[in-house]
């Protein structure tokens, strides 16, 4: 069965979705994502959808859902590389994803996560001390 | 008695040409900056030859019948390049008529007896003016045709998008912002996102005369694709009208910057990329100068 790979990176997770993405598919990414969050007390959350060329409206639920999920456990939602057609599409189907923040690319997903994570944990040094030995 | 007239028709086919030329050559309307005598000859001999050729006895009194087809194809053929080549509906409108006025000099000189002259000059008007209707329609065809076409030319054209600095679009809207824009307007904006990897576009509106609550509803469908692409949208150039009648309507732009010129919008996209705008200290004169 195909599963899509969680990458820890410091604190943040990485997913990157290289197949289209069917239900069952998207239903085990969002419980694994959530356990992942859980487990690994997560900040963030960066989800490479470069590569989704198709999207309908339950994809688009369960992008949002990620989202919400992530923000109940503390942890920011980053969606990156949505190509334009598919923007298009969750427009037209009224999913504008509303507290699921975007970026361009990966590195500027980072770059946000980064800055966002950074901003609310700006006065602790642990994290800052974190940061530096993971990268 | 209508075989008289195809006969006479078939005979005089020549003599028919030289009438209909003079007429049309003496006609003040003549366009010789647009067609050639020769060419106006070509076309004119061709559609006599079909109209001879395909026509029998029952085909005057039955001008829906197949046999037509050819003369039509003809004429429209005409009547549509006239069209495209910009003749006006008048000078259309004349080639025909001056055929019909050939036809019925001829018919007057080979006819004698006054009641058949009526009779024949009644079936050939009956016939031309199907004609000139025939060639109307498809002269408003093609000139349609044109129009559709200058209007997606004007579509693709009216939305450009401009990369005004590294990581800055802007897109100036001009004329009225309708479903299928928009959806040319989202589509090359995303791509240009895409391409340019910009993060910000800037949606200028100083152009479009009107706001109701569609055109709104289709900007804040375009902002929100931006922003799911990652981008941020900035709208500028609203004008205080606009501003009073999207109030009016209740629309909801809170969620979205907007600005009231261009230029505010670029100091704030400025300012989001971290980028400062400076009076340099010391004059340099450029080499050029």
């Amino acid at each position: 069965m195909d599963k899509i790979p969680i990458l820890r990176m410091g604190n943040f997770l990485l997913v990157t979705i290289q197949v289209d993405l069917y239900d069952r598919l998207a239903l085990d990414l969002e419980a694994d994502l959530v356990q992942m969050v859980n487990k690994t007390s997560s900040k963030g959350v960066l989800i490479d959808i470069s590569a989704v060329s198709i999207v309908d409206s339950f994809m688009g639920r369960i992008i949002g859902n990620i989202a919400s999920m992530s923000k109940i456990l503390d942890a920011e939602t980053v969606v990156v590389g949505m190509q334009p057609a598919v923007a298009i599409t969750l427009i037209e189907l009224g999913l504008p994803l509303k507290g699921v923040h975007t970026a361009l690319d990966v590195e500027r997903g980072m770059n946000l996560l980064k800055s966002m994570i950074g901003d609310d944990h700006g006065d602790e040094d642990e994290t800052d001390d974190d940061d530096t030995f993971t990268e | 008695m209508s075989f008289n007239t195809l006969k006479l028709l078939q005979k005089q086919k020549k003599n028919i040409l030289e009438t209909w030329m003079k007429n049309q050559l003496s006609d003040e309307g003549l366009r010789e900056d647009l067609i050639s005598n020769e060419d106006l000859r070509t076309q004119s001999e061709e559609l006599i030859s079909a109209l001879v050729a395909n026509l029998s006895g029952e085909d005057l009194a039955d001008l829906e019948g197949d046999s037509w087809n050819p003369v039509i194809e003809i004429l429209g053929g005409i009547a549509i390049t006239r069209a495209r080549q910009g003749f006006s509906p008048r000078e259309t409108g004349r080639f025909v008529h001056t055929l019909k006025e050939a036809l019925l000099e001829v018919l007057q000189h080979e006819v004698e007896d006054p009641k058949q002259l009526f009779e024949e000059s009644l079936k050939i008007n009956r016939v031309m003016d199907n004609l000139s209707i025939v060639t109307f329609e498809t002269f408003i065809k093609g000139r349609e045709e044109v129009i559709l076409r200058q209007t997606d030319e004007i579509a693709e054209i009216s939305t450009p998008v401009i990369r005004v600095w590294d990581g800055i679009l802007a897109l100036p809207i001009i004329g009225t912002l309708d479903s299928s824009r928009t959806q040319v307007v989202m589509e090359n904006l995303l791509q240009e996102i895409v391409e340019t990897g910009s993060s910000i576009a800037i949606l200028d509106i100083s152009g479009v005369p009107a706001v109701d609550s569609l055109v709104a509803q289709h900007l804040i469908k375009t902002v929100s694709a931006t922003r799911l692409m990652g981008a941020e949208c900035i709208i500028s150039g609203i004008r205080p009208e606009i501003a009073q009648t999207v109030v009016h309507l209740g629309i909801d732009l809170s969620n979205i910057i907007t600005k009231a010129t261009l230029a505010s919008a670029l100091s704030y996209a400025f300012k989001v990329l971290r980028l400062e705008v400076r009076k340099s200290s010391s004059v340099q004169k450029s080499n050029s100068l």
